[in-house]
């Protein structure tokens, strides 16, 4: 707080916090070609409006300054002049004429998604995002990690504060990145400003967009389509490497999506579900059905005493692995594994006084997935 | 300019004030009075007092908004609620404030400047008012209903107001079909009106550009608001008779709904500003005791902008997934609208070259307008820039942008007419120390407010969230408190407006010297009936 009453204060009114000063107040040049030549565009299209509004606003407050009543008792009368009415119409064509040439160019560019070393499906979630990335069988979800106490003020906020996910997406330096856009349920926008991506992604529909990254580094954004009470709570952040760096990062994350297919097979006790279900509760369910599965109706019903639930394991499974068609419940079949599957039934089962003692194994839940 | 006033300015209103009393059914008193009346100063008078409280609670739930988002974390409401707040500021600002001022400004000038007795279809004009309050009565019940009021954005894209919606959503759907039938039934009456019953002698070319905006503005809400109705049905049909045009499960699109709302909203968009052109069209030369600058230029302007709204609607969609032709195909007719819009700037300044000029409060707004919509014009040329438009899209510079255009645009240019006309509504000038407190109370406080939003724009923020990175919170604080500096003064207006209606110095008929339009030949407060015998205009060769 002190900080900001010195901005205030401060010397001119100027005086701007590091943050402000660090991240600054025009758009960020990016770190790609495609983001630098939209940064120059916008400067030069800036620099226009800035030299026709020094004109236009030169004229007006001279002709205010210059023919004020007590100057100017007398008006003149003109009302037209034929001349001029053609230049101020046909001067401003030809400078739209001329950003409309480099724009077109850009544009362009940006359209071209041909030849991409590799494909990442991105799917918006209510409030989280998938990266799939495909022909590798590696995908996670990726959602905000903020602890919740910095948004209520009981502790305080990080440098980050907001923009920080469990997963970042990993992208690879110097290669060419094509982005597959798609939702599970209503539409969200991808954006990152660094990368000067931003697509929205519409359920039902696939959108394409490119990335190649020149410089690594984490660069951070966020969701800019309003997607429900969460929409401002999905950030994204890339984390770009070398590429040998992501390589092996890409194998060693095969190698843990192979051991957890493994477990599919196996006994799983009830404590290690309940653990684990925890965790995936508290990273996909708990935004919608709260931490204490307390729900929020007539949208979001309870999963805590909901005797449904409790007595009918079937419609769970059905309920979870489908979702509910006119509802904002949507289907988890692709997006949990069978692991994550079992592990969430069995801990809403069990969890918050709901007292069924079942356990439910990941082998029933991949046969009912395989129907 | 438009017409001359004619030669004995007074003749014409003798014994309209006496002419209510000997009607056969005399009219009904108080309430009753109101709610029957036909006449179309007293439904002008509604519209405007109804826009005027509107205005109060959109600003109320404005300031929610900004309440919490004066420091990072969340402090005063939850984001569901925020984001009925942000939902009901638009629709409430742009339904139910904006649209209906103009529509009473155009009730109580429209008939004054063309020398009409009442408009064409006076009993209709009593229906299309009475709609409104109803509608609107639907749309704020909302928040009392389980599951609470509209959350989606003003703009109400689909699946997140259809599949995804509360359940009060039916009503919202409800409460806007009756604002919609209000919009079109009144644009139907001000056409007629134009077209039948201007004064013998004033040609097309004669009137005042605030009645020909207006003619075109209602033309455009003819051809826009059946399509918000067809849309606000489909959802209708989606949420409750479960078909499937916006939901992509059962084979609809959602992408579709963004196309059917903006080729409504772009044209909608100048139907909240050709109004204010005319306005300020009356106000400029005024002031400036010299004719407009280029009259039948500012009308072919004002129809090219109306034509062009409706080739441009998918500049709010250039991320939404277009192909390629489709993006350079809005992006250049996006450009082209600076063309006409540019032309009247420049109009409006060359009227001042040269002239006379006095600052009254009616002038100031008038001046505020010119400078700071012609500032949102700059920003929205930079978001016609498709590509740079990847990076504007959805952030806070959209919403300087849009504010700049909507506040001291549009609702700068109705601050304008009310001091301008209110001599002719009540009889007495509205204080000019008062109102210049307002004026510049109100200046300052938008600025404030709204151009550190170009900047958390730019720097990454994106609208419509309750919370942010540390990085916007000094632009977000500075916004706060001048959004809560700008609430307060309107304050200030309704004092002026409070105090011009008890009293003041009288106006005369002609209230401002250098006035022009047959509105000022009657006397002034204007009798409740007025040229019931028509005006001879005299036809004037026309430059
Ligand atoms: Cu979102
Ligand atoms: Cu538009």
């Amino acid at each position: 707080m002190p900080r900001r009453l010195a901005w205030l204060s401060g010397a001119g009114g100027f005086a701007l916090s590091p943050q402000v000063l660090a991240n600054g107040w025009n758009m960020p040049v990016g770190v790609t070609d495609l983001s630098r030549e939209i940064h120059s565009l916008h400067m030069t299209i800036f620099w226009i409006c800035v030299v026709i509004g020094v004109v236009v606003f030169g004229v007006m407050f001279y002709s205010l300054f210059r023919y004020r009543r007590s100057r100017q008792p007398q008006a003149a009368n003109f009302h037209e002049h034929t001349t001029v009415e053609v230049i101020w119409t046909t001067l401003p064509l030809l400078i739209l004429v001329a950003m409309a040439v480099p724009a077109t160019a850009t544009l362009k560019n940006m359209y071209d998604t041909g030849d991409a070393e590799l494909d990442v499906m991105v799917t918006g979630q209510q409030w989280r995002w998938r990266y799939d990335y495909l022909g590798e069988e590696v995908a996670f979800t990726s959602s905000l990690s903020t602890p919740r106490a910095q948004v209520r003020g009981e502790e305080a906020r990080g440098e980050t504060y907001l923009l920080d996910v469990d997963n970042p997406l990993v992208l690879p330096v110097g290669r060419k990145v094509r982005f597959l856009f798609t939702s599970d349920d209503v539409i969200h926008s991808w954006w990152v400003p660094e990368l000067a991506v931003k697509q929205d992604t519409v359920p039902g529909f696939v959108n394409e967009n490119w990335v190649r990254i020149n410089e690594p580094g984490i660069y951070r954004g966020q969701c800019a389509e309003l997607c429900g009470i969460d929409h401002g709570f999905m950030p994204i952040v890339v984390q770009a490497m070398a590429p040998d760096e992501f390589d092996a990062w890409l194998a060693e994350r095969r190698d843990e999506a192979a051991q957890e297919a493994l477990g599919v097979d196996r006994d799983w006790g009830h404590e290690e579900l309940m653990t684990r279900g925890e965790e995936v509760y508290a990273a996909i369910c708990a935004s919608c059905h709260q931490p204490e599965g307390q729900g929020a109706p007539p949208t979001f019903p309870a999963l805590a005493g909901n005797p449904r639930l409790q007595e009918d394991l079937g419609w769970q499974l059905d309920t979870v692995i489908n979702g509910v068609s006119g509802t904002a419940m949507p289907a988890f079949r692709n997006t949990l594994n069978p692991v994550e599957l079992a592990a969430v039934i069995t801990y809403t089962r069990n969890a918050w006084g709901n007292a069924t003692g079942d356990v439910v194994q990941p082998a029933r839940v991949a046969e009912r997935l395989a129907r | 300019m438009a017409s001359k006033l004619p030669k004995s300015p007074l003749e014409h209103s003798a014994g309209g004030a006496g002419a209510a009393a000997e009607s056969p059914g005399a009219p009904p008193r108080g309430l009753l009075r109101w709610l029957l009346t036909t006449n179309h100063k007293e439904i002008g008078t509604l519209y405007l007092v109804f826009s005027l409280s509107m205005f109060f609670i959109g600003g109320i739930f404005a300031l929610v908004v900004r309440l919490e988002l004066f420091q990072p974390g969340l402090q005063f409401v939850e984001p569901e609620f925020f984001n009925q707040m942000t939902t009901l500021h638009g629709l409430i600002m742009v339904f139910a404030a904006v649209m209906p001022a103009f529509t009473g400004l155009a009730n109580w000038m429209i008939p004054l400047q063309i020398g009409a007795p009442d408009m064409a279809l006076p009993r209709l004009n009593n229906f299309s008012f009475w709609l409104l309050p109803v509608a609107f009565t639907l749309l704020l019940a909302t928040l009392l209903m389980p599951g609470g009021g509209p959350n989606f954005g003003w703009t109400f894209y689909a699946p997140l107001s259809t599949t995804y919606a509360p359940p009060s959503t039916t009503f919202f759907i409800l409460g806007m079909h009756l604002a919609g039938i209000s919009s079109i039934l009144g644009a139907i009456n001000i056409i007629a009106t134009i077209l039948n019953l201007r004064a013998p002698g004033m040609r097309m070319m004669d009137m005042p550009l605030f009645v020909w905006t207006w003619l075109i503005t209602a033309f455009l809400l003819i051809a826009v608001m059946p399509v918000l109705a067809g849309v606000i049905t489909m959802m209708l049909l989606d949420i409750n008779f479960g078909t499937s045009f916006f939901n992509a499960a059962g084979g609809g699109d959602p992408v579709l709904f963004q196309h059917l709302f903006w080729f409504f909203g772009h044209p909608e968009v100048y139907i909240m500003i050709l109004p204010a052109f005319g306005i300020v069209s009356a106000i400029i030369p005024t002031f400036a005791r010299k004719p407009l600058f280029g009259y039948a230029s500012m009308v072919y302007a004002t129809a090219s902008i109306a034509i062009l709204s409706f080739l441009v609607w998918a500049h709010h969609m250039f991320v939404v997934g277009l192909p390629l032709v489709a993006e350079l195909f809005f992006m250049y007719t996006t450009m082209l609208i600076a063309v006409p819009t540019g032309v009247k700037v420049f109009n409006w300044i060359t009227t001042l070259f040269q002239g006379s000029i006095s600052f009254e409060t009616p002038m100031l707004f008038a001046l505020a307008f010119v400078v700071l919509f012609t500032i949102g014009g700059f920003s929205g040329l930079m978001l016609a820039i498709a590509p740079a438009d990847f990076q504007y899209h959805d952030t806070y510079f959209v919403v300087a942008h849009f504010h700049y255009v909507l506040v001291p645009g549009a609702i700068f240019s109705i601050m304008a007419a009310v001091y301008y006309w209110l001599p002719k509504w009540t009889g007495h000038y509205p204080s000019e120390r008062l109102g210049r407190w307002h004026f510049w109370l109100s200046v300052i406080g938008v600025n404030l407010t709204f151009f550190p939003m170009h900047f958390s724009g730019l720097a990454g923020m994106p609208r419509r969230i309750p919370d942010y990175a540390l990085q916007f919170a000094d632009f977000n604080l500075v916004s706060s408190l001048g959004a809560f500096l700008f609430g307060f003064s309107q304050l200030l207006f309704v004092v002026v407006i409070v105090k011009c209606v008890r009293g003041g110095e009288k106006a005369p008929a002609k209230a401002w010297e250098g006035a022009q339009d047959l509105e000022w030949s009657v006397p002034s407060p204007a009798p409740l009936h007025t040229f019931e015998t028509p005006p001879h205009v005299t036809p004037q060769p026309h430059p």
